[in-house]
């Protein structure tokens, strides 16, 4: 707990952090179910309120739903036949969860990174151009401001712009990851979300991308998973608790961890179960 | 503690059959590959190049069947490797947790062992019968359905090798299906679809009994795909059978030369796959 | 969907292969009926055709095969999955599966040139001499040496089969969770042993999936035994002797088949074959589905 609050009152992000402004992600009545005729259920009554342009960590102990959560936003589990979800998730007044709004839409909007860095076995270039070249008519001089743009907001730019046609599997894992974000966010996508990005990484890349997350708040809405629960302090304003598919508890994350309400948030926060 | 002799004497033999059984079956591998080897380099000549198929007691080459077979080999690769792509990719991808799927998988790997012949008399019925004629059209399509189950197992085999996390990310970025197949996942499996239709085409090169029924064979040159064409293997087949020495020598010639192709083929597929897994 | 046409298209061949060959046989079940399956005769001049002498000749051929490829496949997997050493490993493997990539006529023509005529020289002689005299098992070893027929044909075939089964048996004795086997050699147990009471039990389907595979090739497998096998309309018990095949009947005769009957006879043991062999062969896939299950592969 100490470790948790001293990292909160020294995290810059906290210092001077605007009240929730808008809303970027409404969730009403979320459940989500799996298995052989949905008879496992990972999320219960999800309501929750993600506030624009700021980090939304999302923690809890294995199981708990986080990454069901964020799976059920960009409908990814919609891959898998035996999963589905019911309940609203309102972005921009649509509820996005509707079968009719169109995924592809959906996931412009909605921008996801993985744990493990996936690139795509083309060169960095290709990769981030991948989707923008699918959703935008781009002449060739735009195509690679908008590589290049794509590559310095993810903070890989100069470590890259020499091998542009590279394969992206030479990359390391620290830059595949970023790769992998610059490649998300060159749609420019409205939300972010990151399920345990950095799980995957030594300790100096997460460093790297826990700075980025911070810059990136500014342009994009991002709610993170992790298990780390000084990651969470650190990087972001706002925290969700789940535990067993239900929210238990959501706040600013320096109220959070300092002063929760729940007993089991407390809990959790105490290490007493992970 | 030391282990009673019965045990021991059991495990002896078991270690001493062991050895016994794989001497013994690479002991048959290399007679055969000695055999076609001694036999088939003395009937080398560049003659074989040159020449076509000699009538009976007369000495000539084999460059009409090795037309033939190049020509039926490849429009039957032609035929069937897209298909076979295409099926596996939907048994892989488009289809994945489909009935239709599951049913066709297990139909295709039956196919895939079906004997040869019966694929040949399907044809004959299909094809030569109503043309009224032997042809290499039929010959060809006779190898492309051979060809069809390999390609097929084998890309769908390639494609479930490709993580699901990749397709995640393809998916998540909002791109289509056909999309995220076509420039992510062939990509990734590409090399692994290639060695599937090259280990298919060392395959349907050795096949004669299908051929027998559709493309016959031709003593003469022919490049028309209309009519009988001659190729190595029916060649292989009708002269090992006659009793003309100077037939046997050129069926000699051509074994070596088919077997040369297929296990070369083989050979450096495998050690690339290898080769690919290492890296 | 065009992936979805192709996947149409190979359930399509399958059942056109099936109806095409019951097409082109019904003038000879027609005309023989039952008859058919049970019928010794060949007759072309009397228009007389029965399939017995083909059933009989692969049945007979296929279980020398199995008798022999059975055993050395089980052994030479457990030499590649336990008694070789790490680094030929590989290349052992590719050498058997070589044998697989041989072509059958390649099989075909060493075994008419080279091995007929040895076993007609050196081991026939022996079987005759020596099995021929003995009571039971003394009608099949008896005959000519002529090298052509059932006994050859069958070692042929057993050698064409050897990898078939092997690759499976490779396969899934290497799958047997390591835990098994390290709990079974904490114990004590030799090598043997943890073969005939671990590895076999666990891999039990696996290897009679694998045989049935081994079964289904050799029932089918046409160049090699048209070689070997002689083509006698005779029926003979014993192995020295030729026999028929259906696949090598149809191969010989297809090419003279002047009458419809002729011709339709033989497109009736093609049916025929395609049966036995469709039977056998889903029996193998069913067996070896299950042994992934088993494994928890997530086919």
């Amino acid at each position: 707990m100490n470790d948790t609050a001293t990292a909160l009152r020294l995290s810059p992000t906290n210092i001077g952090s605007a009240a929730a402004t808008r809303t970027a992600i409404e969730i009403r009545d979320l459940d989500f179910y799996y298995g052989k005729q949905g008879k496992g259920q990972a999320l219960k009554s999800v309501n929750m309120s993600v506030p624009a342009n700021s980090v939304t960590a999302i923690i809890g102990p294995s199981g708990c739903g986080k990454s069901t959560l964020l799976r059920t936003i960009n409908r990814i589990f919609e891959m898998y036949p035996d999963q589905y979800a019911t309940g609203e998730i309102v972005i921009d007044g649509a509820n996005v969860l509707d079968r009719r709004y169109p995924v592809s839409d959906l996931r412009r909007l909605v921008g996801m990174v993985f744990q493990k860095p996936t690139p795509f076995p083309s060169s960095i270039r290709a990769n981030v151009a991948f989707a923008l070249s699918y959703y935008e008519r781009l002449s060739k001089a735009e195509l690679n401001d908008r590589i290049e743009d794509a590559l310095r907001q993810a903070a890989l730019w100069d470590e890259v712009k020499d091998k542009l046609n590279q394969s992206a599997l030479s990359l390391s894992g620290g830059q595949q990851q970023r790769l992998c974000i610059a490649r998300t966010i060159a749609v420019r996508p409205e939300i972010l979300l990151l399920d345990e990005a950095t799980s995957a990484l030594d300790p100096i890349s997460t460093a790297k991308v826990e700075e980025l997350i911070d810059e990136l708040r500014q342009r994009f809405s991002i709610v993170i998973v992790t298990h780390n629960m000084q990651q969470a302090a650190r990087v972001s304003q706002n925290t969700a608790f789940f535990h067993l598919g239900e929210l238990i508890e959501f706040g600013r994350t320096s109220d959070i961890f300092t002063n929760p309400r729940e007993q089991r948030t407390k809990d959790y926060i105490t290490g007493r179960y992970g | 503690m030391a282990i009673p002799a019965r045990r021991r004497i059991a495990d002896v033999v078991a270690f001493a059959f062991a050895t016994a059984a794989t001497v013994f079956g690479l002991f048959w591998l290399a007679w055969i590959l000695w055999t076609t080897l001694r036999q088939g380099a003395a009937a080398l000549s560049p003659a074989l190049f040159r020449d076509m198929t000699p009538p009976p007691g007369a000495t000539g080459g084999l460059l009409n069947a090795f037309y033939g077979s190049g020509v039926m080999i490849l429009l039957g690769l032609v035929l069937g490797a897209p298909v076979g792509i295409a099926a596996g990719t939907y048994l892989a991808e488009h289809g994945r947790y489909s009935r239709l799927a599951a049913i066709v998988s297990f139909v295709n790997d039956i196919l895939l062992s079906a004997p040869s012949i019966v694929i040949g008399l399907f044809v004959y019925e299909l094809v030569v019968r109503p043309s009224g004629h032997f042809s290499g059209y039929a010959g060809a399509i006779a190898l492309a359905m051979i060809l069809l189950p390999i390609v097929t197992r084998t890309t769908e085999e390639s494609l479930r090798l490709v993580p699901d996390q990749m397709r995640e990310a393809g998916f998540a970025l909002g791109l289509p299906r056909w999309r995220v197949t076509r420039r992510i996942l062939y990509k990734a499996a590409l090399s692994a679809i290639l060695t599937g239709v090259l280990l298919g085409v060392a395959r349907i090169a050795g096949e004669t009994a299908p051929l027998l029924f559709t493309a016959l064979n031709n003593q003469f040159w022919s490049s028309s795909l209309n009519g009988p064409l001659a190729n190595v293997p029916v060649v292989i087949f009708q002269y090992a059978m006659s009793p003309y020495d100077e037939w046997h020598v050129l069926a000699w010639a051509g074994a070596f030369i088919l077997t040369a192709f297929v296990l070369l083929l083989n050979i450096s597929v495998r050690v690339l796959a290898r080769k690919g897994k290492d890296r | 969907m065009i992936t979805a046409a192709a996947a149409w298209l190979v359930l399509l061949l399958l059942s056109g292969v099936a109806v095409s060959m019951a097409w082109g046989g019904r003038l000879a079940f027609k005309t023989f009926g039952a008859h058919f399956i049970s019928g010794k005769d060949w007759d072309v001049g009397a228009e007389k055709f029965g399939a017995f002498i083909p059933i009989y000749g692969t049945l007979v051929t296929s279980l020398i095969a199995l008798l022999i490829a059975v055993p050395v496949s089980i052994g030479i997997a457990l030499f590649l999955t336990d008694i070789a050493p790490r680094w030929s490993r590989g290349p052992i493997a590719i050498a058997i599966e070589l044998l697989a990539a041989i072509p059958s006529i390649i099989y075909g023509m060493w075994g008419l040139f080279i091995f007929a005529p040895f076993m007609a020289a050196n081991v026939e002689p022996w079987l005759n001499e020596h099995l021929g005299t003995k009571p039971v098992i003394g009608p099949l070893f008896t005959g000519p040496s002529i090298g052509i027929g059932m006994l050859t044909a069958g070692i042929v075939l057993g050698i064409m089969v050897i990898p078939f089964v092997a690759s499976v048996a490779r396969e899934v004795f290497s799958a047997v969770p390591p835990a098994l086997r390290e709990s079974a050699v904490a114990l004590g147990s030799t090598r043997w042993e943890i073969l005939s009471r671990v590895t076999l039990p666990y891999t039990r389907s696996a290897i009679i999936g694998a045989v049935f595979l081994g079964l289904g090739r050799a029932l089918g497998e046409t160049m090699a035994v048209t070689f070997v096998l002689g083509n006698a309309h005779d029926l003979s018990l014993s192995l020295l002797m030729p026999s028929n095949s259906i696949a090598a009947a149809i191969a010989n005769e297809f090419a003279e088949a002047d009458t419809d009957l002729y011709r339709s006879s033989l497109i009736a043991l093609g049916f025929l074959l395609f049966v036995v062999t469709f039977i056998v062969l889903t029996i193998a896939k069913l067996l070896l589905l299950r042994i992934n299950r088993q494994l928890g592969r997530t086919h």
